[in-house]
């Protein structure tokens, strides 16, 4: 182990390169999908894997540094594998390795790129995410984070040929720029005078308590753009849905997860000591976007745009658990403070592989019916079984179920909540149990929207006739399904060792010494002395055993006898599968009842109608509320400034003219 | 809670409960049911009072009480039952906003009121201080009752419900007003009352309902034009 | 862990098993005497299931496998929670793998499970019943997490037997924060279990129905579980409400047998009471229409956040 310790981050390096090789592997046959996709993909899943195998074991290892010579003669790349980092390794490299197994079997011949031109940009998508963990000074960490910005449009805009595609780039593109000008600009503040932009001349750099708080904001905007916060969360559910299912899976799974590294390396690593109010923010945004993205996600009828949505609700709840442990490392509860980052990186985990899962599930129902549209699926539990079955273990591990992971990671940042009422300002601990509610709602949530998720795809009658020929995910796609459902199983029901390994991390980012973990293997203690545990083993094993027990029972003191017959109508004899509840009307209930937060329109039939129609488009307010506006003003600033742009060349002589003469004036 | 003495205990309960039926206020469409709660209200009151009398011995509380009994409890509810016999109003119309909005506007006055009377209760010296906050919040709700009503009667209830909060307040922070402070109220309460009985009479004849948006149509640019139904005034 | 821990155990579970259907029973009976009507017998829900039992089961063309196995999940969740609540006694040694949290979620299993199997066959009915449930469940949930939420604060622990060993066991205290989120507790109950003013439990509507309609396609040994597992869940219900609010009579920590022989006639006591109450609810409240349920419920959850926050102003 000991010269594994040592030698971590070269080996990492060396993946990370070998991803990179693989990539412009794929150009040498650009047009092979056999070679791409059966050789590479697969390659590159074993590459994941190793990395995650490696960052899990060297997580507790002391912090390795390197400096490579590539870069600006001035300006090496300084790269740094600390514990932080080493998590969201794992997380890159464990979900990736899923995802790339089921993009092996995925990818077929269609319109737009050719398989190695894609081989390429998702294995620098990859590399470029690794290298933003790694990075120790803004250079490289904004190389490595344009590069995965670069690397995921072109990933999106695959089916370039299509207007709503290119479109849904576009605006992916731009808010991606527009968060990494923040970002920049919080480096820039954060180096606070020194004029060095490493990583280790910030820590060490004094800022006044304002600049402290501009880079701070600046950070929550920029990592808030890329991580799908409201209110700049408006590209996530057009880029989502728009990228081939892989690629969503990647970019909501742990594309994600680089903005709340971002976050998390910024407040506690950069600035080191946050001030305490500067935690109500990402809370609030946070607890904002959690039930803004449930809600929007339960009204939605397009299954990628359903699951966008409900990334956007996970990563509210993720930051809301960052404003909590701010809140509490700075008031002298770092017990607390810890269990609030340990509950929030075990949910980025979670999310990493439930979300993956179900996205890889939706690309296989899409490859097989060619329908993304809810109101054209359904019954395909019968038809497509694997694919049903295991995306059945992301739907109830997503609603945040016992004994999966969903449900560790809420009941470890509920546990955290009850301790808000200690804080010691008097405003302020009074609002703060009140999130512990918001996240109760949200769960409620979470399990409303995938209930409808599931029932409606897979249960229930086929609404198309097409669906008839749906046939059931390939080899590979069914390894990638069943590797990452067994991650979502192995995170729920050994919490202990996640959450040891995960307090390795809380300690080194709050400077505090992390307690061991007290009690057994099989039982979650997270705060000593607290009489709160859970232990999913043994509740998994209950329930387990008390079903086998029943069905047992019946079977031995009764019968097993059964006959199909027709489902029940009512008497009214000509019940059809389109009089089954569509995707719209599920979401009733909730456009019923949080009708503010839509801009809805109605277009309701009337008794006069010959042909009678009822439609009715969920817009966004935030849409039309500041996008819309700021668009319109840009387009005339724009317009303004065009007027320059005369077209005659005498003008153009004039300003370089002026500008000599200005020059010189001043110079002179 | 184990220091807490019981009549102690009580007391905090009988301001849980006044903070419970001004909600129920806010939530209720029949206006029968409004003056019985007002006239629960009107009884937790005087228990409170009985057993803030019995605690601190002032025996001003005793008077105080039996006013509250007479004039809360029993004479009020009555007069205005009767109004309601009398104008036949007994269901509200739709409120300004749904219940779920009402009540959610209800919470963020709460939360707003305890936040406000953390630093009184401080202050304070009585053992009730920290039901200032309960108090403040009955205030309040009573006028965001006022304001989401369309019958005048609703209103009406807001009002007195307000002034059983004020009452309420006075007692937990100085152990009641004085007693020439409290006769004057009472007296300004019972003719508010009676007056306002007089003018819904009135605005039945003139508009045939007690709905309030009606007393809109009395704008000056609507006096200015003639009646169309012939009803110049 | 003792073994009278244990026994106390097993003992909830198989009187949990055995005496839901009897209260339920009971609950009807009352019914009955207060809308003036000759009761029912109070074994029917037994005969009841054991007959569904005897029959075949009749399952429609399309079902699939998911809502063959949803009834034994259903009811295996009931009888998992009915572990977890102290309803005779509070050292229980099963409490120590799930708290007060992991009792909603399981809660909240059933429900999802319930769903997805009503969503299964694809009926009008169905799905319908489905997409009701979960709105009824997904306002329910949260106010019963805040109500657990404010007994924890209280009590400093999220495990339901600490929760009540400590409000039994302290100086006979009023707690106002409880009187709040004893009625919005009383509210959840009666919408997690159908009853009136949400559900009506006898209807035979199916536009109206809520519970009834996600049983409409099962039969025979399925609907026998699925009928066991809602007595259970209001036994369950039940239980928990007196946990918080009426805890005394429970078996505490340093209790011996006699204390635990006690605590079954006084938990019958509490169960007939409870009984009766729930009668009086039902008959005097009319079903609300089905669009004014989430009114109901987000009071019941306005309710409990108000308790939440009377309890960090008076600290009670």
């Amino acid at each position: 182990m000991t010269p594994l310790t040592h030698s971590a981050l070269p080996i990492c390096l060396a993946l990370l390169s070998l991803w990179v090789v693989i990539g412009l592997a794929g150009l040498l046959r650009p047009q092979s999908l056999a070679f791409v996709a059966r050789t590479l993909f697969p390659l590159g899943a074993l590459c994941g894997l190793a990395l995650a195998l490696l960052a899990g074991l060297t997580l507790g290892a002391p912090a390795e540094r390197a400096t490579l010579a590539i870069g600006l003669p001035d300006l090496p790349m300084h790269l740094r594998r600390d514990a932080l980092a080493s998590v969201f390794l794992l997380l890159l490299g464990g979900a990736s390795a899923g995802i790339s197994v089921f993009a092996a079997g995925y990818f077929r011949r269609g319109a737009g790129t050719s398989p190695g031109l894609l081989c390429l940009q998702y294995h620098g998508f990859l590399a470029a995410m690794g290298l933003v963990l790694l990075a120790d000074d803004a250079y490289s960490f904004m190389i490595a984070w344009e590069t995965m910005a670069l690397a995921s449009y072109f990933l999106v805009a695959t089916q370039h040929t299509l207007p709503e595609i290119r479109r849904a780039g576009f605006l992916y593109l731009l808010l991606a720029h527009v968060g990494a000008i923040a970002i920049l600009l919080s480096f820039g503040v954060l180096q606070g005078g020194s004029w060095q932009f490493t990583f280790d001349a910030m820590r060490h750099a004094h800022l006044a308590p304002h600049w402290a708080l501009v880079a701070f904001a600046l950070a929550v905007f920029g990592f808030g753009a890329k991580a799908g916060l409201v209110p700049l969360h408006v590209w996530l559910p057009e880029a989502h849905p728009a990228a081939p299912s892989p690629v969503s899976a990647l970019m909501s799974g742990v594309m994600l997860k680089t903005a709340v590294y971002g976050m998390l390396r910024v407040t506690f690593d950069l600035i080191g000591h946050p001030t305490w109010w500067w935690g109500l923010v990402p809370l609030a945004l946070g607890l904002l976007s959690a039930v803004y993205g449930a809600v929007f996600a339960a009204a939605q009828t397009d299954m990628k745009r359903l699951l966008a949505y409900s990334s956007i609700e996970n990563v509210g709840i993720i930051f809301a658990g960052l404003g909590l442990a701010i809140v509490f490392g700075s008031v002298a509860m770092p017990a607390i403070a810890a269990l609030a980052l340990i509950a929030l990186l075990y949910h980025s985990l979670n999310h990493a592989f439930m979300k993956s899962l179900l996205f890889l599930g939706t690309g296989a129902v899409l490859h097989s019916t060619g329908e993304r549209n809810l109101g054209r699926l359904g019954g395909l539990i019968h038809r497509m079984p694997w694919v049903a079955w295991l995306s059945l273990v992301g739907t109830l591990a997503m609603a945040g179920l016992p004994p999966l992971n969903g449900f560790v990671s809420d009941w470890l940042l509920l546990q955290a909540f009850l301790f808000t009422p200690q804080v010691p300002h008097t405003f302020i601990n009074m609002l703060l149990p009140l999130g512990a509610a918001l996240v109760a709602l949200t769960t409620a949530l979470a399990a409303y929207v995938m209930v409808k998720f599931f029932g409606v795809i897979f249960l229930g009658q086929p609404r198309e006739g097409a669906l008839a020929q749906a046939h059931d995910a390939g080899i590979l796609e069914r390894i990638g399904l069943a590797y990452l459902a067994l991650g979502c199983f192995v995170l729920g029901l050994l919490p202990t060792y996640v959450v040891g390994a995960l307090k390795l991390v809380a300690g080194q980012l709050l400077g505090a010494a992390p307690a061991r973990l007290e009690g057994p293997w099989w039982r979650l203690v997270p705060l000593p002395g607290r009489h709160a545990s859970y232990s999913a083993p043994i509740l998994f094993a209950a329930i387990i055993a008390v079903v086998l027990l029943t069905a047992l029972a019946v079977r031995l003191l009764y019968h097993q006898r059964r006959r199909r017959a027709a489902p029940w109508d009512c008497g009214f004899g000509s019940l059809n599968a389109r009089m089954q509840d569509t995707a719209e009307g599920f979401g009733q209930p909730i456009r019923h009842i949080f009708g503010a937060f839509f801009a809805m329109q109605r277009e309701l039939p009337s008794p006069f109608d010959r042909a009678p129609r009822y439609r009715v488009s969920v817009g966004d307010r935030i849409w039309q509320g500041i996008y819309v506006p700021v668009g319109a003003l840009v387009q005339r600033a724009a317009d303004t400034v065009a007027w320059l742009q005369q077209g005659r060349i005498a003008n153009y002589l004039l300003y370089s003219f002026v500008t000599l003469v200005v020059l010189l004036a001043l110079v002179l | 809670m184990n220091g807490v003495p019981f009549d102690l205990q009580l007391l905090n309960m009988c301001a849980a409960l006044l903070l419970l039926l001004s909600f129920a206020m806010l939530a209720q469409r029949r206006v029968v049911t409004l003056v019985n709660l007002l006239a629960i209200q009107g009884a937790l009151l005087f228990a409170a009072t009985l057993l803030l009398a019995w605690r601190t011995g002032q025996h001003h509380l005793y008077l105080s009480a039996a006013l509250t009994l007479g004039l809360k409890v029993i004479f009020l509810p009555w007069l205005l039952h009767r109004l309601i016999r009398r104008l036949e109003v007994y269901w509200d119309t739709e409120p300004l906003l749904d219940v779920s909005g009402t009540m959610l506007v209800g919470l963020v006055v709460v939360v707003f009121a305890f936040s406000l009377a953390q630093p009184i209760s401080a202050l304070a010296s009585t053992a009730t201080r920290s039901s200032i906050g309960i108090a403040v919040a009955v205030i309040l709700l009573s006028f965001v009752t006022m304001i989401t009503r369309r019958k005048a009667m609703s209103q009406v209830v807001g009002f007195l419900s307000m002034e059983n909060g004020l009452f309420f307040g006075a007692m937990s922070a100085t152990y009641g007003m004085p007693m020439i402070v409290e006769l004057g109220v009472a007296l300004d309460v019972l003719v508010a009352v009676l007056v306002l009985g007089i003018f819904f009479f009135q605005i039945r004849e003139q508009f045939d309902s007690l709905d309030l948006h009606h007393l809109e149509a009395l704008k000056e640019s609507a006096a200015l034009e003639p009646r169309a139904d012939g009803e110049g005034r | 862990m003792r073994p009278i821990d244990l026994l106390t155990q097993i003992l909830e579970v198989i009187a949990a098993l055995a005496a839901a259907p009897l209260f339920l029973g009971w609950v009807n009976q009352c019914r009955a005497w207060l809308q003036n009507r000759r009761p029912p017998s109070l074994w029917l829900p037994y005969l009841g299931i054991r007959k569904l039992f005897h029959k075949d089961a009749v399952i429609a063309a399309n079902a699939s496998a998911l809502f063959r196995l949803a009834p034994y999940v259903v009811f295996g969740a009931m009888v998992v929670a009915a572990a977890i609540i102290p309803s005779m006694g509070t050292g229980l040694p099963f409490t120590t793998a799930a708290d007060a949290i992991a009792l909603v979620g399981l809660l909240a299993t059933a429900r999802v499970f319930q769903s997805l199997a009503a969503m299964d066959v694809g009926t009008a009915f169905g799905t319908l019943g489905a997409r009701r449930e979960m709105m009824v469940g997904f306002l329910a949930e949260p106010a019963l997490l805040t109500i657990i939420f404010v007994a924890s604060l209280i009590s400093a622990t999220t495990a339901l037997p600490e929760i009540t060993e400590n409000l039994a066991t302290q100086h006979l205290g009023l707690y106002p924060s409880l009187a709040f989120t004893a009625v919005a507790f009383t509210m959840v109950l009666l919408a997690e279990n159908a009853r009136i003013p949400i559900d009506n439990p006898a209807t035979h509507l199916e536009l109206t129905m809520i519970h009834e309609a996600m049983l409409l396609e099962y039969s025979a040994r399925h609907l026998a579980l699925m009928e066991w597992a809602a007595a259970l869940k209001l036994f369950n219900y039940a239980c928990i409400g007196f946990a918080l609010f009426i805890p005394w009579g429970v078996s505490t920590g340093a209790g011996g047998p006699a204390a635990l022989a006690l605590s079954i006639p006084l938990l019958a006591v509490k169960l007939a009471l409870a009984g009766v109450a729930l009668a009086l609810i039902e008959t005097v409240s009319a079903k609300v229409r089905v669009f004014r349920a989430p009114e109901f419920l987000a009071t019941a959850f306005l309710l409990a956040m108000l308790g939440l926050l009377v309890h960090l102003l008076l600290g009670a």
